[in-house]
Protein backbone atom coordinates (compact mmCIF):
# COMPACT_ATOMS: atom_id res chain seq x y z
CA UNK A 1 0.00 0.00 0.00
CA UNK A 2 0.94 3.54 -0.67
CA UNK A 3 2.57 5.59 2.10
CA UNK A 4 4.87 8.46 1.25
CA UNK A 5 7.34 9.83 3.80
CA UNK A 6 9.52 12.85 3.19
CA UNK A 7 11.81 14.43 5.80
CA UNK A 8 13.15 17.97 5.63
CA UNK A 9 14.55 20.51 8.07
CA UNK A 10 12.99 23.90 8.82
CA UNK A 11 14.98 25.81 11.43
CA UNK A 12 14.79 23.94 14.71
CA UNK A 13 12.18 21.56 13.37
CA UNK A 14 12.33 18.32 11.46
CA UNK A 15 9.35 18.14 9.15
CA UNK A 16 7.93 14.74 8.23
CA UNK A 17 5.48 15.03 5.37
CA UNK A 18 3.21 12.02 5.16
CA UNK A 19 1.06 11.06 2.20
CA UNK A 20 -1.34 8.20 1.57
CA UNK A 21 -3.13 5.96 4.06
CA UNK A 22 -1.95 5.19 7.60
CA UNK A 23 -3.27 1.87 8.84
CA UNK A 24 -1.98 -1.43 10.25
CA UNK A 25 -0.19 -2.19 6.97
CA UNK A 26 1.66 1.11 6.63
CA UNK A 27 1.98 2.37 10.23
CA UNK A 28 5.17 0.33 10.89
CA UNK A 29 7.03 2.43 8.28
CA UNK A 30 5.82 5.64 9.89
CA UNK A 31 6.88 4.35 13.32
CA UNK A 32 10.35 3.41 12.01
CA UNK A 33 10.83 6.84 10.44
CA UNK A 34 9.83 8.63 13.65
CA UNK A 35 12.12 6.41 15.75
CA UNK A 36 14.97 7.15 13.32
CA UNK A 37 14.45 10.90 13.80
CA UNK A 38 14.53 10.54 17.59
CA UNK A 39 17.64 8.34 17.37
CA UNK A 40 19.22 11.15 15.31
CA UNK A 41 18.41 13.46 18.23
CA UNK A 42 15.72 15.30 16.31
CA UNK A 43 13.36 16.01 19.18
CA UNK A 44 11.25 18.79 17.60
CA UNK A 45 9.14 17.19 14.93
CA UNK A 46 6.32 18.45 12.74
CA UNK A 47 4.24 15.67 11.21
CA UNK A 48 2.48 17.16 8.21
CA UNK A 49 -0.66 15.12 7.54
CA UNK A 50 -1.96 17.27 4.67
CA UNK A 51 -1.32 14.50 2.16
CA UNK A 52 -3.00 11.81 4.27
CA UNK A 53 -6.25 10.37 2.93
CA UNK A 54 -6.94 8.02 5.83
CA UNK A 55 -5.80 7.38 9.39
CA UNK A 56 -7.12 4.91 11.93
CA UNK A 57 -6.25 4.06 15.52
CA UNK A 58 -3.08 2.23 14.50
CA UNK A 59 -1.76 5.49 13.04
CA UNK A 60 -2.91 7.46 16.07
CA UNK A 61 -1.03 4.99 18.27
CA UNK A 62 2.19 5.58 16.33
CA UNK A 63 1.84 9.36 16.78
CA UNK A 64 1.13 8.92 20.52
CA UNK A 65 4.25 6.76 20.86
CA UNK A 66 6.38 9.33 19.00
CA UNK A 67 5.03 12.20 21.12
CA UNK A 68 5.99 10.27 24.24
CA UNK A 69 9.51 9.66 22.90
CA UNK A 70 10.23 13.30 22.04
CA UNK A 71 8.75 14.53 25.34
CA UNK A 72 11.18 12.34 27.28
CA UNK A 73 13.88 14.49 25.62
CA UNK A 74 12.05 17.76 26.37
CA UNK A 75 11.06 17.91 22.73
CA UNK A 76 7.71 18.24 21.02
CA UNK A 77 5.76 16.75 18.16
CA UNK A 78 3.07 18.84 16.49
CA UNK A 79 0.77 18.16 13.57
CA UNK A 80 -0.35 20.00 10.46
CA UNK A 81 -3.84 18.97 9.40
CA UNK A 82 -6.81 20.75 7.86
CA UNK A 83 -8.63 17.89 6.10
CA UNK A 84 -11.96 17.63 8.00
CA UNK A 85 -12.13 13.82 7.80
CA UNK A 86 -8.69 13.48 9.39
CA UNK A 87 -9.24 16.24 11.96
CA UNK A 88 -12.48 14.50 12.96
CA UNK A 89 -10.58 11.35 13.97
CA UNK A 90 -8.48 13.42 16.39
CA UNK A 91 -11.57 15.22 17.68
CA UNK A 92 -13.73 12.20 18.39
CA UNK A 93 -10.90 10.43 20.20
CA UNK A 94 -10.08 13.57 22.20
CA UNK A 95 -6.52 13.49 20.88
CA UNK A 96 -6.87 17.05 19.60
CA UNK A 97 -6.31 17.89 23.29
CA UNK A 98 -3.06 15.92 23.30
CA UNK A 99 -1.57 17.12 20.00
CA UNK A 100 -1.16 20.68 18.82
CA UNK A 101 -2.81 20.70 15.40
CA UNK A 102 -1.80 23.56 13.12
CA UNK A 103 -3.52 24.80 9.98
CA UNK A 104 -0.28 25.22 8.04
CA UNK A 105 3.36 24.22 8.10
CA UNK A 106 4.32 27.90 8.48
CA UNK A 107 2.21 28.10 11.65
CA UNK A 108 3.76 24.91 13.01
CA UNK A 109 7.38 25.96 12.56
CA UNK A 110 6.76 29.54 13.74
CA UNK A 111 6.81 28.42 17.39
CA UNK B 1 -36.89 -20.16 3.07
CA UNK B 2 -33.45 -19.87 4.55
CA UNK B 3 -33.17 -17.82 7.74
CA UNK B 4 -31.06 -14.68 7.28
CA UNK B 5 -27.75 -14.66 9.15
CA UNK B 6 -28.03 -13.11 12.61
CA UNK B 7 -25.50 -10.45 11.74
CA UNK B 8 -27.24 -8.97 8.69
CA UNK B 9 -30.06 -6.46 8.40
CA UNK B 10 -33.39 -8.28 7.80
CA UNK B 11 -34.51 -8.49 4.15
CA UNK B 12 -31.22 -7.02 3.09
CA UNK B 13 -28.89 -7.40 0.17
CA UNK B 14 -25.63 -8.84 1.45
CA UNK B 15 -22.10 -8.76 0.12
CA UNK B 16 -19.78 -11.34 1.64
CA UNK B 17 -16.04 -11.38 1.29
CA UNK B 18 -13.35 -13.70 2.63
CA UNK B 19 -10.00 -12.06 3.20
CA UNK B 20 -6.70 -13.60 4.25
CA UNK B 21 -5.57 -12.48 7.71
CA UNK B 22 -2.88 -10.06 6.53
CA UNK B 23 -2.46 -6.32 7.25
CA UNK B 24 -2.53 -5.52 3.52
CA UNK B 25 -6.17 -6.57 3.18
CA UNK B 26 -7.55 -3.93 5.54
CA UNK B 27 -7.42 -1.40 2.69
CA UNK B 28 -9.44 -3.81 0.55
CA UNK B 29 -12.13 -4.01 3.26
CA UNK B 30 -12.25 -0.19 3.34
CA UNK B 31 -12.64 -0.02 -0.44
CA UNK B 32 -15.53 -2.50 -0.41
CA UNK B 33 -17.33 -0.77 2.44
CA UNK B 34 -16.75 2.65 0.88
CA UNK B 35 -18.30 1.37 -2.36
CA UNK B 36 -21.31 -0.08 -0.52
CA UNK B 37 -21.90 3.21 1.33
CA UNK B 38 -21.41 5.29 -1.83
CA UNK B 39 -24.37 3.66 -3.61
CA UNK B 40 -26.70 4.26 -0.66
CA UNK B 41 -28.27 7.66 -1.27
CA UNK B 42 -28.93 8.24 2.45
CA UNK B 43 -25.24 7.86 3.30
CA UNK B 44 -23.24 10.99 2.52
CA UNK B 45 -19.49 11.13 2.05
CA UNK B 46 -18.78 11.87 5.72
CA UNK B 47 -20.87 8.93 6.88
CA UNK B 48 -19.11 6.75 4.32
CA UNK B 49 -15.81 7.80 5.89
CA UNK B 50 -17.17 6.71 9.31
CA UNK B 51 -17.93 3.26 7.90
CA UNK B 52 -14.50 2.96 6.29
CA UNK B 53 -12.85 3.86 9.59
CA UNK B 54 -15.01 1.45 11.60
CA UNK B 55 -14.33 -1.48 9.27
CA UNK B 56 -10.63 -0.67 9.30
CA UNK B 57 -10.64 -0.90 13.10
CA UNK B 58 -12.66 -4.13 13.17
CA UNK B 59 -10.52 -5.85 10.52
CA UNK B 60 -7.30 -4.71 12.23
CA UNK B 61 -8.50 -6.24 15.50
CA UNK B 62 -9.56 -9.43 13.71
CA UNK B 63 -6.19 -9.85 11.98
CA UNK B 64 -4.21 -9.07 15.11
CA UNK B 65 -6.32 -11.58 17.07
CA UNK B 66 -5.68 -14.31 14.52
CA UNK B 67 -1.98 -13.60 14.26
CA UNK B 68 -1.60 -13.35 18.06
CA UNK B 69 0.12 -16.11 19.92
CA UNK B 70 -2.77 -17.26 22.07
CA UNK B 71 -4.83 -20.44 22.29
CA UNK B 72 -7.39 -20.96 19.57
CA UNK B 73 -6.06 -18.26 17.23
CA UNK B 74 -5.86 -19.54 13.66
CA UNK B 75 -3.62 -17.40 11.42
CA UNK B 76 -4.56 -19.41 8.33
CA UNK B 77 -8.33 -18.88 8.58
CA UNK B 78 -9.89 -16.08 6.52
CA UNK B 79 -11.47 -12.96 7.97
CA UNK B 80 -15.09 -12.83 6.79
CA UNK B 81 -16.63 -9.44 6.04
CA UNK B 82 -20.38 -9.21 5.47
CA UNK B 83 -22.00 -5.94 4.39
CA UNK B 84 -25.77 -5.89 4.36
CA UNK B 85 -27.95 -3.00 3.30
CA UNK B 86 -31.64 -2.62 4.02
CA UNK B 87 -34.22 -0.40 5.74
CA UNK B 88 -31.92 2.59 5.30
CA UNK B 89 -29.21 0.98 7.37
CA UNK B 90 -25.87 -0.66 6.67
CA UNK B 91 -24.67 -3.49 8.86
CA UNK B 92 -21.06 -4.62 8.80
CA UNK B 93 -20.05 -7.93 10.35
CA UNK B 94 -16.40 -8.91 10.72
CA UNK B 95 -15.85 -12.51 11.73
CA UNK B 96 -12.50 -13.71 12.99
CA UNK B 97 -10.95 -16.97 14.14
CA UNK B 98 -8.95 -15.33 16.89
CA UNK B 99 -9.92 -17.75 19.62
CA UNK B 100 -12.50 -15.51 21.29
CA UNK B 101 -12.51 -12.16 23.01
CA UNK B 102 -14.06 -10.70 26.14
CA UNK B 103 -15.27 -7.14 25.46
CA UNK B 104 -15.78 -6.70 29.22
CA UNK B 105 -12.04 -7.22 29.66
CA UNK B 106 -11.11 -4.05 27.76
CA UNK B 107 -8.86 -1.78 29.75
CA UNK B 108 -10.01 1.80 30.25
CA UNK B 109 -7.41 4.42 29.36
CA UNK B 110 -6.53 7.48 31.40
CA UNK B 111 -8.18 10.72 30.29
CA UNK B 112 -6.46 12.31 27.30
CA UNK B 113 -5.38 15.26 29.43
CA UNK B 114 -3.57 12.90 31.81
CA UNK B 115 0.15 12.59 30.88
CA UNK B 116 -0.16 8.85 31.59
CA UNK B 117 -2.36 8.63 28.46
CA UNK B 118 0.85 8.63 26.38
CA UNK B 119 1.71 5.21 27.83
CA UNK B 120 -1.07 3.67 25.72
CA UNK B 121 -0.51 3.39 21.98
CA UNK B 122 -3.21 0.78 21.47
CA UNK B 123 -6.76 0.15 22.59
CA UNK B 124 -8.34 3.01 20.68
CA UNK B 125 -10.06 0.89 18.04
CA UNK B 126 -13.13 -0.37 19.85
CA UNK B 127 -13.87 2.98 21.55
CA UNK B 128 -13.69 4.55 18.07
CA UNK B 129 -16.13 2.00 16.65
CA UNK B 130 -18.49 2.73 19.57
CA UNK B 131 -18.45 6.42 18.64
CA UNK B 132 -19.05 5.81 14.95
CA UNK B 133 -21.64 3.02 14.87
CA UNK B 134 -25.23 3.29 16.07
CA UNK B 135 -25.10 -0.24 17.44
CA UNK B 136 -22.17 -2.50 18.28
CA UNK B 137 -22.36 -6.13 19.27
CA UNK B 138 -19.79 -8.87 19.84
CA UNK B 139 -21.12 -12.31 18.98
CA UNK B 140 -19.12 -15.41 19.92
CA UNK B 141 -18.79 -17.52 16.74
CA UNK B 142 -16.97 -20.81 16.16
CA UNK B 143 -13.27 -20.30 16.83
CA UNK B 144 -13.57 -16.57 17.43
CA UNK B 145 -15.77 -13.49 17.47
CA UNK B 146 -18.02 -11.62 15.08
CA UNK B 147 -18.13 -7.86 15.53
CA UNK B 148 -21.46 -6.52 14.27
CA UNK B 149 -21.73 -2.80 13.61
CA UNK B 150 -24.94 -1.12 12.47
CA UNK B 151 -25.02 2.33 10.93
CA UNK B 152 -27.88 4.70 10.15
CA UNK B 153 -27.34 7.51 7.69
CA UNK B 154 -26.12 9.99 10.26
CA UNK B 155 -25.17 9.98 13.89
CA UNK B 156 -24.64 12.95 16.12
CA UNK B 157 -21.12 12.12 17.19
CA UNK B 158 -20.49 12.88 20.82
CA UNK B 159 -17.14 14.60 20.51
CA UNK B 160 -16.15 13.55 23.96
CA UNK B 161 -13.09 11.86 25.25
CA UNK B 162 -12.57 8.15 24.57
Amino acid sequence: MDLRLDVSEQGAWSVLQVGGEIDVATAPRLREQLIRLVNDERFRIVVDLEGVDFIDSTGLGVLIGALKRVRTHDGDLVLVCTEPRIVKVFEITGLNQVFQIHASLDDAVAE
Amino acid sequence: MEEPAADTVPSAETVELELPARPEVVSVARLVVGAVAAVEPLFDEERGADLRLAVSEACTNAIQAQLADHPGADPTAPIVLRCSVGDGRIRLAVQDHGGGFDPEGLQAHPEVTDPARLEHEGGLGIPLIRLLADELEFQPTPGGTTVVMTFGPRVAVDRSVV
